[in-house]
């Protein structure tokens, strides 16, 4: 039974990080074209309900399913093309991100919900994931490390910020609402 | 739950997952440097076809992009506003075209069929101890929940519509997860009730 929830749970993530990418993206021109979207709001949740491992493994199906050509990235992007891509570092950082983000939860579950998605989410979700973008961004449109974050990490925190406040709030309701649902505190 | 697979019999149910799984992925690599609007205009045309060659119910299936079209919208109002109205419809018909190519496989792949194609591809996991089937059956209910997810959302986004006279807010956002989640509990009891995630093993047979 857990092991068959478990699946389904990480199915069920994978699957959320995709709908949450179909939401608006406003490209940056001269980043190559970084997305900004709900997607890393995904990431972050999976990583803050899951817990480390299945929080990691939504993520690795999710780009499972974007190599096979479906369009469940950002704005409908897919295909293996997109790890070839400028933002491909995004999408490594991702990965690791949702397991960094669940397990500083799971490290935190004793403290309050929203202070530990707000830390979960700003490490696992930002740092995380920046720290692995800007680097392949830097060498894929090469320009310097400064001029990298720049365009690929600057003009973006203001969003990520808000995406942790609303992924709090979400963890927050939901440890409220379906306790059993936040794997990464029981 | 909306289903999106539609029970038939045409050339395109008759074709195998895996063709239809690899031809997707080789559209997806083929069209990246072809970025002008008529090639674009083209490639939707062509999967409209597609759907049009399963007959009006095929046809009627090209709604379910209707939940993204708001998406769509601003999308291109983003291009225009940058000064690239070209730029904009080009992103849009690409979205629409590979969105419905995609579904198009959902709509005429029984999810059995979409789990088996993919299953090879997992059996070097048995090393590690994970059966291959449990893998592409979590491939196959992430393709199954994505529609799923966003009729939910639609769903929310009416009712908060009626209430407030606005059409969206990130106060959908925690209604959104504990709906979906309890949904999912739903599907893991299914699932357990008809023999778990490894089912009633084939290779034992």
């Amino acid at each position: 039974m857990s092991s068959d929830r478990s699946l389904v749970q990480i199915a069920f993530y994978a699957a959320l990080i995709a709908a949450l990418g179909l939401v608006p993206k406003i490209e940056l021109g001269l980043a190559g074209g970084i997305p900004i979207t709900a997607q890393s709001l995904g990431v972050m949740l999976a990583g803050m309900m899951l817990g480390p491992v299945r929080g990691g493994l939504a993520v690795a199906l999710l780009l499972f399913l974007v190599a096979l050509g479906l369009p469940f990235l950002a704005g409908g992007r897919g295909g293996i093309g997109v790890f070839y891509g400028a933002t491909a570092g995004y999408l490594a950082g991702y990965f690791v991100g949702a397991i960094v983000t669940g397990a500083i939860m799971k490290a935190m579950r004793n403290m309050n919900v929203v202070f530990g998605a707000v830390v979960s989410g700003v490490v696992g979700g930002i740092v995380v994931v920046h720290a692995f973008g800007v680097p392949v961004l830097a060498y894929k449109a090469g320009m310097s490390m400064e001029k990298a974050i720049m365009v690929g990490s600057l003009p973006f925190i203001p969003g990520d910020l808000i995406k942790v406040a609303l992924a709090a709030v979400v963890a927050h309701t939901i440890a409220r609402g379906l306790p059993s649902a936040m794997l990464s505190r029981n | 739950m909306i289903s999106l697979y539609m029970a038939g019999n045409s050339w395109a149910h008759r074709l195998p997952a895996r063709v239809k799984l690899i031809f997707l992925f080789v559209l997806s690599l083929l069209i990246i440097p072809f970025n002008t609007l008529w090639f674009s205009a083209a490639l939707l045309l062509f999967v409209v076809a597609l759907y049009a060659t399963l007959g009006r119910q095929g046809l009627e299936k090209v709604k379910v992009v209707r939940p993204l079209l708001w998406m769509m919208g601003i999308i291109f109002l983003v291009h225009v506003f940058l000064g690239d109205i070209e730029q904009g419809i080009i992103a849009v018909l690409r979205l629409l075209a590979m969105v419905l190519l995609a579904n198009f496989i959902s709509i005429t792949t029984h999810m059995e069929a979409l789990m088996d194609a993919v299953e090879p591809l997992f059996r070097p996991l048995r090393v590690f101890g994970i059966s291959p089937r449990r893998v592409s059956l979590a491939v196959a209910l992430v393709i199954r929940f994505v529609p799923v997810l966003l009729a939910v959302y639609a769903s929310l986004q009416e009712a908060y519509k009626a209430r407030t006279a606005h059409a969206n807010s990130w106060r959908l956002l925690a209604p959104f997860a504990l709906h979906a989640i309890k949904m999912t509990d739903h599907v893991a009891e299914a699932l357990t009730a008809r023999g778990g995630a490894d089912g009633f093993d084939r290779d034992k047979k």
